[in-house]
């Protein structure tokens, strides 16, 4: 059985839809990522993955429970099972990187303390912050607040591990590093994990499956080597990087036919 | 014609709606309350309502105080004006200590409040909203209510009727010293003056005013906060709404209180 199952999942903002009947199951241990353009619907589709948000119609089934139709108790246990590092880091800012990394052990568990400041070190020295704990999230570098959301997502041993543009915004090098961390994390605790990203040589380096969204639908979902290989045009269009016809619209065309006869006219 | 009643009418459902949102989380917080009280609840929270404690309360006590003193002064000086010249001088003393056990003292308070305590709960949950902080703590299976509402609702709750009470003692003091200057009245006299003029009633019609303010401010606060939709920009518009729609209702509500009370506890 698969741990994550999407049926038919439809999301309408405002009577816009943003996902148009998605179906997907994601395997225990794989590695999923989800790629696609900006407006594409990735975001859309991990927050329903969360249940954050609550679809128009179908269904996301984690670890064999309907999330979009289950009790509270039942969505918390389920999140109990996911680790979640979000684009932004979302780290809290009142708090430490430490205590930000204790704070779901000490909310769910009735571990001591001493053996939570122990686990919590363990989490911070597996993404390399072991020595940056006293830290405030203000205090550390783009990469390390990514890694420290990584380090708070680990807490506590979750079965799936979810991230969300781990790589926006990083320089290529530190990009590099986090997808070797991504890489020895699945390694080392066998998890689940879903990468939304739009990084082509981060989706190709650490996936197992790319699942590939286009306007809501997904275009193409398959191995690397099947996506690399793929004809599909909208394929194509991401990964020869082909430009699209956003500037070729009759309003833009319009606009700037507008602006050099004026242009013309003055002379 | 049919516009105007098709904006009276939206703005009705969107009053009705607030109100109603109000309530929802009022009783979401009521719920999640027993979390953040000491021994029963959890410890973390315990520990974060007593910041917020020091920061509503204690943080707020030399401006309560100055504003206290300052309306005590105003409001001797008026009244003597006055009653001066019916040769009713003594009536100073009833008019300050009766006004601000029952009024002055909790309205002033709740003033001040709202626009210190009120805007930065609006001012932090939004930022958090916004830095998908709220998010981060659902995924972790945490209640935003519990975690960041109910500890504000209780410190509110203890710091405003302290900070009232506070407020009475320095406008009352206040009231005393112009009596000294005024009329050279000895400040013991003026005591057992202002102890003969006020009942218990009074301070406790005061007090529950207070609570009541108190529960405007913080849910108030806490819910333009939560409605906070966009980026930065939303942050500081729910600021200002905070403030003033609490201000607007802790009047409103001073208002029904003052009047329950007239009309149903008889001297």
């Amino acid at each position: 059985m698969p741990i994550i199952s999407i049926r038919d999942l439809v999301v309408e903002y405002d009577g816009h839809r943003i996902l148009d009947g998605l179906n997907l199951d994601i395997e225990h241990g794989e590695t999923m990522v989800l790629l696609g353009g900006s407006g594409s619907g990735k975001s859309t589709l991990l927050r329903q993955i969360l249940a954050l948000e609550q679809p128009k119609a179908g269904s996301v089934s984690v670890k064999g429970i309907d999330i979009t139709r289950c009790s509270t108790s039942e969505l918390k246990r389920v999140r109990r099972s996911i680790g979640v590092a979000f684009q932004s880091a979302a780290l809290f800012n009142s708090l430490s990187v430490e205590d930000n990394v204790a704070l779901t052990l000490r909310e769910h568990t009735k571990l001591a303390p001493s053996i939570i400041d122990l686990m919590v070190w363990m989490k911070l020295a597996v993404v390399g912050l072991a020595d940056f704990g006293k830290l405030h999230p203000q205090e550390l570098s783009g990469g390390m607040k990514k890694r420290a959301a990584v380090a708070r997502a680990l807490a506590l041993g979750p079965e799936i591990l979810v991230l969300d543009e781990p790589s926006a915004g990083l320089d290529p090098i530190v990009a590099a590093e986090l997808d070797e961390l991504i890489l020895l994390l699945k390694e080392a605790f066998q998890m689940t994990v879903i990468v939304v990203t739009h990084e082509l040589p981060s989706a190709f380096r650490i996936a197992d499956r790319i699942a590939m969204l286009y306007k809501g639908r997904f275009s193409s979902v398959g191995t690397k080597d099947e996506i690399r290989s793929s004809q599909n045009p909208r394929v194509r269009q991401f990964l020869d990087r082909i430009p699209g016809d956003m500037a070729k619209t009759p309003a833009v065309a319009a606009y700037f036919e507008k602006y050099l006869k004026a242009q013309e006219a003055y002379g | 014609m049919a516009t105007v009643l098709e904006n009276v009418g939206t703005k009705t459902i969107n009053h009705l709606d607030y109100v109603g949102s109000l309530n929802v989380q009022l009783w979401a917080t009521l719920r999640a309350m027993r979390t953040a009280l000491p021994f029963v609840g959890n410890r973390y929270r315990w520990q974060a309502s007593v910041r917020q404690m020091l920061q509503i309360g204690v943080d707020a006590l030399p401006m309560v105080s100055l504003m206290a003193i300052c309306s005590g002064f105003i409001l001797a000086m008026q009244g003597a004006s006055e009653l001066k010249r019916f040769g009713a001088l003594h009536y100073v003393i009833d008019l300050v200590a009766v006004g601000f056990t029952r009024e002055l003292g909790p309205l002033l308070t709740a003033i001040a409040v709202s626009g210190r305590s009120g805007s930065s709960f609006a001012a932090e949950i939004g930022t958090m909203k916004v830095t998908e902080e709220l998010d981060s703590l659902r995924v972790m299976a945490l209640e935003p209510v519990e975690f960041v509402l109910a500890p504000k609702f209780l410190a509110a709750l203890v710091s405003v009727p302290c900070l009232s009470i506070a407020s009475n003692v320095c406008g009352i003091l206040a009231g005393g010293l112009f009596m000294f200057f005024s009329t050279r009245l000895a400040p013991l006299l003026y005591f057992r003056y202002v102890l003969e003029s006020i009942e218990l009633r009074d301070v406790i019609t005061g007090l529950i005013k207070s609570v009541a303010f108190a529960t405007i401010i913080a849910h108030v606060g806490c819910l333009e906060g939560f409605r906070v939709r966009g980026g930065p920009d939303s942050v500081g518009r729910s600021t200002t709404s905070a403030v003033v729609k609490s201000t607007f209702l802790v009047i409103v509500a001073d208002a029904v209180f003052t009047a329950i009370f007239y009309f149903t506890v008889r001297p």
